[in-house]
């Protein structure tokens, strides 16, 4: 027999969430998907991201300066003259090179170093390989990481076929590193070997240094910066492993913001329930406070009622999370998709805190969803609760618009903001505000609504009419589940839909050619000859032929490296060739030659048309002029073109790495792409007619995607329970309704079609604000949020027949929901709820 | 017009037990009776089975010549709309609608749109609440609301009147004006009338008074 305190607690809470188990649980569910998504997506990237810095620090081991140049490389005499320096006290050369594998899609990284020097600065390199790092000495030979002989499936003694040109080169497999060695995908050789073997003679791209005891690296690394030839920079293995990391925090923070419009979702949800139950019980509560229950106690006991849901949830999204990440990563990788950890093999790591943070934040949301409704349950006075009818009368404050408009207001000031340390924090905190906004509107809007809703004849369709004009507060609460969580669908959408959209037409710009080919499928070892260029442009049914070199400059030393691409290009008009935004740079006489940038390019630094940018090439700087912007889907660094001949007349460089080709009007593709074939027997040659490479790219886009698309699922289910807990707690507040209905003689199938006609107005007026929340978020999403992260633009584009398709299966869902949850008016129970007190 | 033969009903659960044991009963057109007895004897199970709200386990049911025990709920529930009306203990308004809607109610389920408006004027004058027709039930007091309900369970001019303790929530002196109304209403309406009551008072307004044990339901005290 319960008594005293148990007692107490049994009447306020626990005998009401025991009797609606059902709704409790997909309030609790509601807080896990939310706190399941945000951990899940937290692990995956934190795993990726602790073993990509891991991978960074093994192979700059004990250095304490990194001196990093282009990938093309640097003249290798520095590294006599850094290595002489009185305060260094070793130095390790590098080439540092991506290899194109012949016969597959992947390529490899490939580490060319003195083996001597690497033992003293990098040793997890050549761990355990004891007397077979001799055999390295020899050439021709390769040291594979356990992970890249797993997945190309060699071990000692077996041949790697690399392409270097469009040659076709054996290296023997001398060792296989053990395990702990290095964990990613990786290669080491002797660099003495590798420079000649992939056309690298006389450079390097990197030279790690370990500095003499009591030697300041910061004051060195000033010291050493005059010397260092231009593109060539010197930073601390710390700046080294952040630099590869800032890249894909733009990424990991909208993935992240994506959960927390997901954990928001359900907070809604939990806010829902609460205020839908505590308003059913309204009558019970009042008895309590007429018994003699304080306000206070009251209000406690409803919020701990939220604290034991929000836990409830939290734990199960935390365990959740957990199963979800950890499932990711061993099928899928550390990857989620934009294919900035693609190949990275993680694990997890468990980060107390972290979990913790996401626990009390599943938590902190179902008490504070439980407050309002508790506050307001607390405040009210017991005589008038216990009334039946006055559900209504206590939401009178919920009719207030000024805080509504306030917050979109604010969010719409927001949405003009700059970024925060280069986040888009002002866009974000802009659509949290409008869609806090929106939803402290909802009760007008939806007062406002159904007042223009004409009343039909049929009795089911007049009684649903007029239960929601007369609920019309309480039919917000459950619209607005569907408001805020169709919106943020319909915002995913027009964004992505919108992104594709340009991101087809700027492959139509970009891509004119009717094939392209490419030495190697992939790496930085795959090129074209002048002399294999000529034999290119002549093979038959070749009308036209133009050639691509892609290198990679260091413009900072603290961000990643831009792609500088050397093309043909008329620079009278290079709108013909690139998709040029804005009107392009007419360059007056005595400029340097012209350069166009991409507009990640122009945004990272700053850059603008007339503008004057020095580019590291060939060991010098050399002076350009900014051209024109132009848009870049393909490289999320920033890209540079300038005219080939300009390139090749600085640099000396006359390899192409690509090649884009047109058709005479009576050739076939595959006779040209047999006759190419048949001149380059040996190589692996990447040939792919204009629209292959389009699908693929396509491919690509909605692989990188495709974790949005699950975030849309969620948000509409999420959305779903929200009705359906808004709908089942009107139902089960209805019963005496229905059993007073059955009683005057409506049929089940008619109170069934009055719940339908409810749920459809209900979902209706949800999913029409839901739209226009949703184009507006949308508007923030492209113009704001990605700008700031990606820093290229997009046209807006409406995926009508997408949205169509959206809102019609959500008005379904929702409207079965509605009767689903209803479904309890169907029953002979109800005709016994007429005689319940409550 | 209505025959009862023979009804048995139990329930089952946790306290499963028979609630009414071989029951008959007959009312003619004009009747107006009571029917008295102790708490849980049944009295309400007995409306709900004459209602076709719910099934007996045996015997039958059968309001002018057709046994209700034989149709379908769609069927029951078409009979009821048509031909039945009911008072309740709580009076149960749709909060959602004001009194003239809430009379209007059964009209609609009815189809009778004809004079509508007209035939609810009359109602809510003959239970003296002609000025509250746009109230809503919040509005009213305890015996408003149920002259409302009894105006609701008239409306459509119904065979048979079913009130379930009509006066249980009211004080002494509205619970005289409600049965002396709904008598009023149910003899002018030509119809029968049952009244389900614990007051002696309640049930001494009725043509006669029977009275339901464990053994059945029998006329007198």
């Amino acid at each position: 027999m319960l008594s005293g305190k148990p007692l107490l607690i049994y009447a306020l809470s626990l005998g009401s969430l025991s009797h609606n188990l059902g709704r409790t649980a997909l309030a609790a569910l509601g807080v896990a998907l939310g706190v399941a998504l945000g951990v899940a997506v937290h692990l995956v990237n934190s795993a990726a991201l602790s073993e990509f810095r891991h991978a960074v620090a093994a192979l700059a081991g004990e250095a304490d300066i990194v001196v990093r140049g282009p990938r093309a490389g640097f003249d290798e005499a520095l590294y006599p003259r850094l290595a002489r320096l009185p305060e260094v006290a070793a130095a390790s050369p590098m080439l540092d090179i991506d290899v194109a594998l012949a016969g597959r899609e992947t390529t490899l990284r490939v580490l060319g170093i003195d083996i001597f020097r690497a033992s003293q600065l990098q040793p997890a390199l050549l761990a355990g390989l004891n007397e077979s790092v001799l055999e390295l000495l020899q050439a021709d030979t390769v040291a594979l990481s356990d992970a890249a002989a797993r997945e190309l499936g060699l071990g000692r003694g077996n041949r790697l076929k690399v392409q270097v040109g469009t040659r076709v080169l054996d290296l023997e497999v001398a060792a296989v590193l053990p395990p702990h060695a290095y964990r990613q995908r990786l290669a080491v050789m002797d660099i003495g070997w590798a420079q000649p073997l992939f056309a690298r003679i006389g450079t390097l791209n990197r030279i790690d240094v370990r500095l003499k005891p009591g030697v300041d690296a910061e004051r060195f690394r000033a010291k050493l910066a005059p010397l260092l030839p231009p593109g060539v920079h010197a930073v601390t293995p710390e700046i080294e492993a952040e630099r590869g990391a800032l890249w894909t925090r733009a990424y990991r923070t909208n993935l992240d913001m994506l959960a927390g419009v997901a954990l928001f979702t359900g907070f809604f949800l939990v806010f829902a329930t609460q205020f839908l139950a505590l308003m059913r019980r309204r009558a019970q509560l009042a008895l309590l406070r007429v018994l003699g229950m304080t306000r206070r106690t009251l209000a406690v006991h409803l919020v701990a009622e939220g604290a034991v849901l929000g836990a409830v949830g939290s734990a199960a999204g935390v365990a959740l999370g957990w199963l979800v990440a950890a499932l990711t990563l061993r099928h899928l990788g550390g990857d989620l998709g934009a294919g900035y950890f693609r190949g990275v093999e993680a694990q997890l790591v468990p980060s107390v805190s972290a979990l913790a943070a996401y626990f009390l934040s599943g938590m902190a949301v179902a008490m504070l969803g439980a407050a309002v409704p508790a506050i307001e349950a607390a405040r009210r006075a017991p005589a008038l609760a216990l009334r039946a009818g006055d559900e209504e009368t206590a939401l009178k404050h919920m009719r207030l618009v000024w805080p509504g408009f306030a917050l979109a207001a604010l969010g719409a000031v927001c949405a003009f903001a700059p970024p925060l340390n280069e986040l888009p924090a002002f866009g974000y905190a802009a659509i949290a505000l409008i869609l806090a906004g929106a939803v402290l509107l909802a009760p007008r809007l939806v007062e406002f609504s159904l007042a223009l809703v004409p009343v039909a004849r049929a009795v089911a369709a007049a009684l649903a009419v007029a239960q929601l004009r007369a609920t019309a507060r309480l039919v917000a609460v459950s619209a607005a589940a569907i408001v805020v969580s169709f919106s943020f669908t319909v915002a995913m959408a027009i964004m992505v839909g919108s992104f594709r959209t340009s991101f087809e037409e700027w492959l139509e710009r970009i891509l004119p050619a009717d094939f392209y080919v490419r030495a190697a499928r992939g790496g930085e070892t795959g090129f074209f000859t002048p002399e294999e260029q000529a034999r290119i442009a002549a093979i038959p049914g070749v009308a036209r032929a133009t050639f691509l070199r892609s290198q990679n400059v260091l413009l900072a030393p603290d961000r990643p490296p831009v792609v500088l691409l050397a093309r043909d290009i008329d620079r009278a008009t290079p709108a013909r060739t690139l998709p040029l935004i804005g009107a392009p740079h007419a360059l007056a006489n005595g400029d340097p030659p012209p350069v166009w940038v991409s507009e990640v390019a122009a945004d990272l630094y700053g850059l603008k048309p007339g503008q004057r940018l020095d580019i590291p090439l060939a060991g010098a700087l050399r002076a350009f002029t900014v051209a024109g912007i132009w848009r870049d889907y393909a490289r999320q660094t920033g890209a540079l073109v300038i005219e080939r001949g300009i390139y090749a007349g600085l640099t000396g460089d006359r390899l192409a790495s690509d090649a884009a080709l047109w058709l005479d009007k009576e050739a076939t593709l595959e006779a040209a792409a047999h006759a190419l074939r048949a001149q380059f027997a040996s190589a692996d040659l990447d040939i792919a007619a204009v629209h292959e490479v389009r699908e693929s790219s396509l491919r690509i886009f909605d692989r990188t995607f495709a974790v949005t698309y699950v975030l849309e699922v969620v948000a509409i289910l999420i959305g779903l329970f929200g009705v359906s807990v808004g709908f089942g707690a009107q139902a089960l507040a209805r019963r005496r309704e229905f059993g007073v209905l059955r009683h005057l003689g409506m049929t089940r199938r008619e109170i069934a079609a009055m719940l339908g006609i409810e749920g459809s107005v209900v979902s209706g007026l949800g999913v029409a604000f839901g739209l226009a929340l949703g184009w507006g978020v949308s508007l923030i999403l492209i113009h704001v949020v990605n700008r700031q992260s990606f820093h290229w633009s997009i046209d807006l584009s409406m995926p009508w027949l997408v949205l169509a398709a959206l809102a019609i299966a959500t008005m379904i869902a929702s409207s079965a929901t509605a009767m689903w949850s209803g479904r309890a008016a169907m029953g002979t129970d109800v005709v016994r709820a007429v005689k319940e007190d409550w | 017009m209505l025959i009862i033969r023979n009804l048995n009903k139990s329930y089952g659960g946790t306290r499963g037990r028979a609630v009414l044991r071989s029951v008959d009963f007959d009312l003619a057109s004009g009747d107006y009776v009571a029917i008295v007895g102790e708490s849980g004897i049944g009295k309400s199970t007995l409306l709900n089975l004459v209602a076709g709200l719910d099934l007996p386990d045996s015997g039958s049911v059968t309001l002018d010549g057709v046994e209700l025990t034989q149709l379908d709920d769609d069927a029951r529930t078409g009979l009821r709309r048509s031909r039945m009306g009911f008072v309740f203990q709580a009076f149960h308004l749709l909060p959602h609608l004001t009194v003239a809607q809430n009379v209007a109610l059964p009209l609609a389920l009815n189809e009778q749109s004809a004079d509508r408006e007209a035939r609810v004027a009359e109602m809510l004058a003959a239970v003296r609440l002609a000025d509250a027709a746009s109230a809503y039930p919040r509005e009213l007091s305890g015996g408003e609301m149920q002259r409302v309900a009894i105006a609701r369970a008239l409306v459509h001019q119904p065979q048979l009147v079913l009130a379930d303790e009509p006066t249980g929530n009211l004080d002494p002196e509205s619970a005289v004006q409600v049965l002396a109304l709904l008598r009023e209403a149910v003899k002018a309406n030509a119809g029968a009338g049952i009244l389900v009551t614990h007051s002696l008072l309640a049930a001494a307004t009725a043509d006669r008074v029977h009275r339901l044990t464990v053994n059945g339901l029998r006329l007198g005290d």
